[in-house]
């Protein structure tokens, strides 16, 4: 069985992002770039499904800009067998990234796309959902466990109760949560072992793939600032003051 | 306009969560909802008294029973052919489900709107809400779903909708539902508790998390929320998780106890009318949101504040 993985180039998880000051969007020129960090979760989960047994060969998938080869060649220094950049300058929402990947995933036939959640820039939290509808196959959202069990796969999932868990036909589409397990680091033999592994470039138009945005961004503001308050003195002083907002 | 509300539920009581949805679909125009479940008939009358709804579609069949988002969405699209806007809470559910009725329908999603600015205009947060974008769909058809702290809750009593029972393709044969961990507790949930009691990586291990939160937040009848840290660390379960990719809270007091505010965790809780943080380190960027701080070692702070309510 193959599986997919699109991952996608963020901001670095420890950046703060800061909005331009023309308001037309936040300002990522000269910062740390990174994989986002569900996405990572996803390429673990990929290779300890290959390294189980479970899976054969992991195609690792990037919609951006030329330097999200970089966040490739992460993928391929963890374990990804191959990689493939969907090369573009503009920004892509969620709905034409899902239509792009149903394109390679026609090609590819997986038997598993994993992906992160959501991508910690935009948060949208709305691309394994839409790539599942489009293939017309089943997904496990939030994924906290996953199991191939022959033709299934059973999939634990992080809901807001606790845990549900489901049983999905393959091929199936699974997105990660936080706790499904914790990403390794790639060696230095591995990472220079990646630098050999093959990466293709290719288009949207070669998807046949309109990426024209649905959703025009009018405006990016930062958010209201909070001021801090006071520091109290004591646990006496700290009571007083929870008695007064009428806590106890 | 007309909207199609998606009803969040157990098949035997509506959830709260879908009260503040019904608010930000009324900015938009008439409001129906959808109840789609297995004997749900309960839920449906429930709905049917939510003020400002003018019809509830039920769609009662053993194949909405859990929700799965496979059979849901093809059920929510096809009611669309009639509605202009789909609008979902912005839970573990409606985020699952609310993003394919979008593909179904090749309309890209505005995820978790904050405000309604116009008929297609919306604000919504990006960067763990370091930013706010506004945007405007161009859709025909808008899918969405919102943040319910961002909105009121609509009232539960003081309408009388028309029920209407609806059909949809059922059982799409791909996924299955095997079981649930749901944790039963007598304490408030987390995303509409007015006191919020949560901890962070300070708390050591799970006994010690029990031993110093949970007696304050008996005392003070709140619910208990955990940084990610935390919850990775075993401390808690998952559904504990306050944050960018947990849940986002806004209670009236939300007490940080050894949580130092990493950018993630404030994400989901700076909306908090009142904000305590009790920390040993007086650097720690939570005291930059925190209305009332107390630099103190948790573990002798924390048990005597709470023998002193």
């Amino acid at each position: 069985m193959k599986i997919l993985v699109p991952v996608k180039r963020v901001i670095d998880y420890n950046v703060k992002p800061r909005v331009k000051a023309d308001g037309t969007g936040v300002d990522l020129a000269n910062v740390k770039m990174s994989m986002n960090p569900f996405d990572e979760i996803a390429v673990e989960e990929a290779i300890r499904l290959k390294e189980k047994g479970a899976a054969t060969e992991i195609v690792a998938v990037s919609i951006g800009p030329a330097k999200a080869q970089e966040t490739l060649r992460t993928a391929l220094a963890m374990g990804a067998d191959r990689a493939i950049l969907v090369e573009t300058d503009e920004e892509v929402e969620p709905l034409a990234v899902a239509k792009i990947l149903k394109a390679i995933a026609d090609e590819e036939q997986p038997g598993l796309v994993i992906l992160g959640k959501q991508s910690i820039s935009d948060d949208s939290n709305q691309t394994g959902q839409m790539l599942a509808a489009l293939m017309g196959r089943p997904q496990g959202t939030f994924a906290n466990t996953v199991e191939v069990d022959g033709d299934s796969v059973v999939v634990k999932r992080e809901v807001d109760g606790g845990l549900q868990t489901v049983k999905l036909a393959l091929p199936a589409i699974i997105t990660t949560d936080l706790r499904l397990n914790e990403p390794r680091y790639a060696s230095l033999p591995n990472i220079m072992k990646a630098k050999q592994k093959p990466l293709s470039v290719k288009t949207p138009g070669d998807y046949g793939v309109d990426i024209a945005p649905r959703l025009k961004t009018l405006k990016v503001a930062e958010p209201p600032v909070r001021q801090a308050g006071e520091k109290v003195a004591d646990v006496a002083a700290l009571v007083e003051k929870v008695k007064a907002l009428g806590l106890a | 306009m007309k909207t199609l509300v998606l009803v969040e539920h157990d098949n035997t009581k509506l959830n709260d969560a879908t009260l503040p949805v019904v608010t930000a679909a009324s900015k938009l125009g008439e409001v129906h909802l959808l109840v789609a479940g297995h004997n749900c008939g309960s839920v449906a009358e429930a709905a049917a008294k939510i003020a400002g709804v003018a019809k509830v579609h039920v769609a009662d069949d053993p194949a909405y029973a859990h929700g799965l988002a496979e059979n849901v969405a093809p059920l929510a699209a096809g009611l669309m052919a009639d509605h202009d806007a789909f609008l979902a809470p912005a839970t573990t559910s409606g985020k699952n489900i609310a993003p394919r009725v979008a593909a179904h329908l090749d309309v890209m999603q505005v995820s978790e709107i904050l405000s309604v600015e116009g008929p297609k205009t919306f604000t919504r947060p990006i960067y763990a809400g370091n930013a706010i974008a506004t945007v405007e769909s161009t859709d025909a058809k808008l899918v969405i779903t919102v943040r319910g702290t961002a909105f009121e809750k609509a009232a539960s009593e003081g309408g009388s909708a028309a029920i209407e029972a609806v059909s949809g393709p059922g059982d799409a044969g791909i996924s299955s539902f095997v079981g649930a961990e749901i944790a039963k507790s007598e304490r408030p949930e987390l995303t509409s508790a007015k006191v919020i009691v949560s901890g962070g990586r300070a708390l050591k291990d799970a006994e010690t998390f029990e031993a110093v939160i949970t007696p304050l937040a008996d005392k003070l009848g709140a619910a208990i929320g955990a940084s990610r840290a935390a919850v990775d660390a075993g401390y808690v379960p998952n559904d504990y998780q306050v944050g960018q990719t947990g849940k986002i809270v806004a209670p009236e007091v939300y007490f940080a106890i050894g949580i130092s505010g990493a950018i993630q965790h404030l994400a989901g809780m700076k909306d908090s009318k009142v904000i305590i943080a009790i920390n040993k380190d007086e650097d720690a960027p939570i005291f930059q949101v925190a209305d009332i701080g107390l630099v103190a070692d948790l573990f002798t702070a924390v048990p005597e504040l709470t023998a002193a309510l």
